[in-house]
């Protein structure tokens, strides 16, 4: 009568069988106190029940001390136990291996976006290989979504006006759910989509057949040259705007004296709101590109920057290293 | 002590009968009848938001959508948060019970400010139809955490009325807060130390320094809302500059903190039944009265652990953990209090009891699995999903709610001076536990398997859990209307209460039931501990069953 009822989530990434680890430590330390103390209840109200109508408790003598440090302690440490394993487990999810190929997610009401490292897009669907990193750079068009994959234990608030990342590696074969587990309205229970994890080869063979799901973006490229962007920053008039070649993932220093990471949030601010970070030794004269840019748009021009190499070094695969069938789009 | 009383106020005058009419309830002073006004109150509020909770696991049976538009489930679950958590759970045990006991268990004639106990029940009965009134123009669907930009730019519906509801609301509560922290301090009874207070004024004083310092919060993020959605001032939508996780930030300041105004006057009745059914002064009383403020403190510094995966940072949220696991820990050695107590006890198994017993048991789940959802790293998979929609149940639906009802029928008998039927009692609170566990349990099955929560139609193969939730969620509604019948009973035709039916000490027992208007016959003058069941006998007890 009812249909396939699993109980647990497929283990499909290598994050799945630590997070389930220790929430089997947790499930286990909880139902041993649980049984200790309702057994302990259970024989109170058996040996202590009311005899005569009028009876009263007695007083307990002696010292009880050491049983409410021991039941004090114990408990810290167990719960300080599943504290630092989960942070453990935590600050691996923010750190994506070196490897790992770079994917964007756009989420909007009520649908989600992937863009694939070589420009690959799709529409709530998302094909990837099994047995390698993949990093997520995920944005949202409107209001808060979050991007979930139960089988991969993967989730992470997707917000506007800024970038989040989660990495998974997909250890399975196999079809799997995503949810957005963020309420973003009307339709947030239809903004799900499925996940393919497949082998290599056919990932290769999916990657260069049909079409690119929704509407084309310019590259990187055609957008530089449309807005403008490189009438100042040119290599050879570097005293308008900072030269791009070779700055990804570089640390700029700033006017107020601050060092940051050139990254993609970095860039992002850069183009949308300019004057929140000069550079130092440059006037703030960048004008905002706030309205004249779509978010997809934005993320064509992050990855033509990264790809610009300084003068004389020949232009290689970007470092979050692509696959090498197709061109870039 | 002042003479025992045993007569049952028969012919005698009360706070009921002493004055008759509509203006003499709706402009009363009485702290008791203010008690009574919320009771109503909070009944009618229930009444509203428990049937939305039918509708929605009525549509969660099947995986599709069929018997309402999306839209409309939106609405629901939305509506159903709100008048649950600021209309019914933050009022109830502390405008009840804190209400009508605070000033007796202390040896009181009233509160410190009757009048503003008054005013705080206007105010909340007028952000309650400000609320009702956006309920019946469409209602909003932000969900109750009014999440920004969605609350503030997208959202169609009556977010600007139902924010003002809530807004006035807040000046209830900590009003309220203020009146029980005076009280406290200024009225007690000569001879009433503070380590000779019941746990239960512990326990409010607790909860009073929780509205007082946290409510003023939200109504600022309440504010900012509004400002942005008339006014478009950029404070938290990135279009006009703002940032999303400011609201976020602002709302859980608040919000993780009202958690533990809903827990801790619970704990605090738990407190009182534990004691007065065992016939035992309570294991450990420095403890669970120093536990309550800790509780109060460490609550306003765990507030990041809604928001691990927010795009909050990553060390903030090991901060955020390290501080909820600590908070936790007073909360499990107040269980292992309670369980002590019991040892060597004279252990009584009626209506109240039932209900202390209960509510160990939801709440070593719902505990337990806070500390779970408070680790990172299983946070990460079930944020979101019907593991935490099962888990905040748990504590708030199973654990307070239960204290509350525990505590309405320990008190039943002094407030209307009327005994309920306690077979029904007792048959209403095991359909209860049954209900209640049988619709929240699989959530947690279903939150690990990954089902999001807010989500109107599912994957086919969440149904069958989905069912098994359904179904105890119409036990549980039997349960809860079970009590609405009888004690609606009681008030005509239940026997008439004796001062002290469960033979139980406090100061309360030692007036009649009803009390006089003034609360005691003489003031009252203490000389013992709390529960000095070893020592003092108890007035005798003249009750049903043993």
């Amino acid at each position: 009568m009812f249909p396939n009822s699993p109980v647990f989530p497929p283990v499909s990434s290598t994050l799945a069988s630590k997070v389930d680890l220790l929430f089997f430590f947790t499930v286990g330390v909880s139902i041993l106190f649980s049984v200790l103390i309702v057994a302990t209840i259970g024989a109170f109200l058996v040996k202590y029940r009311r005899r005569r109508a009028d009876e009263t408790g007695q007083e307990i003598k002696g010292n009880t001390l050491i049983l409410e440090l021991g039941w004090s302690i114990i408990p810290l440490g167990l719960v300080m136990i599943s504290f630092f394993w989960g942070a453990a487990i935590f600050f691996e999810t923010s750190r994506p291996p070196a490897d790992a190929w770079s994917f964007h997610v756009y989420g909007k009401q009520w649908m989600w976006k992937v863009e694939h490292p070589e420009g690959k897009r799709e529409i709530n669907e998302f094909h990837v290989p099994v047995g390698q990193a993949v990093k997520l750079t995920m944005t949202s068009e409107d209001v808060i979504h979050n991007f979930s994959v139960p089988a991969f234990r993967l989730k992470m608030d997707v917000l506007p006006g800024r970038y989040t990342t989660a990495w998974f590696k997909a250890t399975k074969t196999g079809t799997y759910h995503i949810f957005c587990d963020q309420y973003c309205g009307v339709d947030h229970s239809k903004m799900v989509g499925k996940i393919h994890v497949m082998e290599p080869q056919d990932y290769q063979k999916w990657l260069v057949g049909g079409p690119s799901a929704g509407a084309a973006v310019a590259s990187g490229a055609e957008l530089f040259v449309a807005k403008a962007c490189n009438t100042c920053h040119r290599p050879d008039s570097s005293a308008r705007a900072p030269v791009l070649d070779g700055i990804f993932g570089k640390p700029v220093a700033l006017v107020d004296g601050r060092t940051v990471p050139a990254d993609e949030s970095y860039l992002r601010e850069s183009i949308l709101s300019p004057a929140t970070k000069i550079v130092q030794g440059y006037q703030p004269i960048m004008p905002t590109f706030k309205d004249q840019v779509s978010e997809e748009e934005i993320v064509q021009l992050i990855k033509y920057i990264q790809d610009l190499k300084p003068a004389g070094a020949s232009k290689a695969a970007p470092a979050a290293a692509a696959p090498a069938a197709g061109g870039k789009s | 002590m002042s003479a025992p009383v045993t007569s049952a106020g028969t012919g005698e005058t009360n706070y009921l009968n002493a004055s008759h009419g509509i203006g003499s309830w709706l402009l009363t002073r009485d702290h008791k009848r203010i008690g009574i006004l919320y009771l109503v109150g909070i009944s009618v509020f229930f009444l509203l938001g428990g049937p939305m909770a039918v509708l929605i696991r009525a549509e969660l049976a099947t995986p599709q959508g069929d018997l309402f538009s999306s839209d409309v489930y939106n609405r629901l679950f939305t509506m159903h948060g709100i008048l649950m958590i600021f209309f019914f759970l933050i009022p109830s045990i502390p405008a009840v019970l804190g209400n009508f006991l605070l000033p007796i268990m202390i040896g009181a004639k009233d509160l410190a400010f009757p009048r503003i106990n008054l005013l705080s029940w206007y105010l909340y009965m007028i952000g309650g139809v400000l609320t009702f009134v956006s309920l019946l123009t469409g209602g909003i669907d932000t969900g109750w955490t009014f999440y920004t930009p969605m609350s503030t730019t997208v959202a169609q519906g009556q977010v600007i009325i139902t924010a003002v509801g809530i807004f006035i609301a807040g000046f209830s509560s900590i009003l309220t807060g203020l009146n029980f922290i005076v009280t406290i301090h200024r009225m007690r009874a000569p001879g009433l130390t503070w380590f000779r207070l019941p746990l239960f004024v512990w326990a409010h004083y607790a909860t009073s320094i929780i509205q007082i310092l946290g409510t003023p919060v939200v109504a600022i993020a309440i504010l900012l809302v509004g400002a942005e959605r008339l006014f478009h001032i950029g404070v938290f939508d990135p279009k006009y500059g703002g940032d999303p996780l400011l609201f976020q930030h602002l709302f859980w300041f608040y919000s993780h903190p009202a958690v533990y105004i809903m827990i801790l006057p619970s704990m605090g009745v738990m407190s009182e039944l534990v004691t007065a059914f065992a016939r035992k002064r309570v294991f450990g009383y420095h403890f669970i009265a120093f536990s309550s403020l800790f509780i109060a403190v460490i609550g306003f510094l765990v507030w990041g652990h809604h928001m691990y995966i927010s795009g909050q940072s990553v060390v903030a949220g090991a901060i955020f953990s390290f501080l909820t696991m600590l908070v936790a820990i007073p909360s499990a050695v107040k269980v292992f209090n309670w369980t002590a107590t019991l040892y060597k006890g004279s252990i009584s198994l009626q209506t109240p009891m039932l209900y202390a017993l209960g509510f160990i048991g939801v709440f070593l789940i719902g505990g337990l699995t806070g500390v779970m959802l408070g680790t990172l790293g299983i946070d990460i998979h079930v944020h979101d999903t019907y593991f935490i929609v099962a888990h905040f149940h748990y504590v708030m639906v199973g654990s307070a709610i239960m204290g509350y009802l525990g505590g309405l029928h320990f008190w039943w008998p002094k407030i209307t001076g009327r005994m309920y039927n306690e077979f029904w009692s007792k048959i209403s609170a095991l359909v209860i536990f049954v209900g209640f566990n049988t619709t929240f349990f699989p959530q947690f099955i279903l939150g690990y398997l990954g089902m999001p929560r807010r989500y109107h139609m599912y994957p086919a193969e969440f149904q069958t859990w989905n069912v098994l939730s359904s179904a105890g969620a119409t036990i549980l509604g039997f349960g809860y209307l079970m009590p609405v019948v009888y004690f609606l009973w009681s008030l005509k035709f239940g026997a008439k209460a004796p001062a002290n039916p469960w033979g139980a000490k406090g100061l309360e027992w030692e007036t009649t039931s009803p009390p006089p208007v003034l609360n005691f016959a003489t003031p009252p003058i203490v000389t013992e501990e709390a529960y000095a069941y070893e020592t003092s006998a108890p007035a005798k007890e003249v009750a049903v069953g043993l």
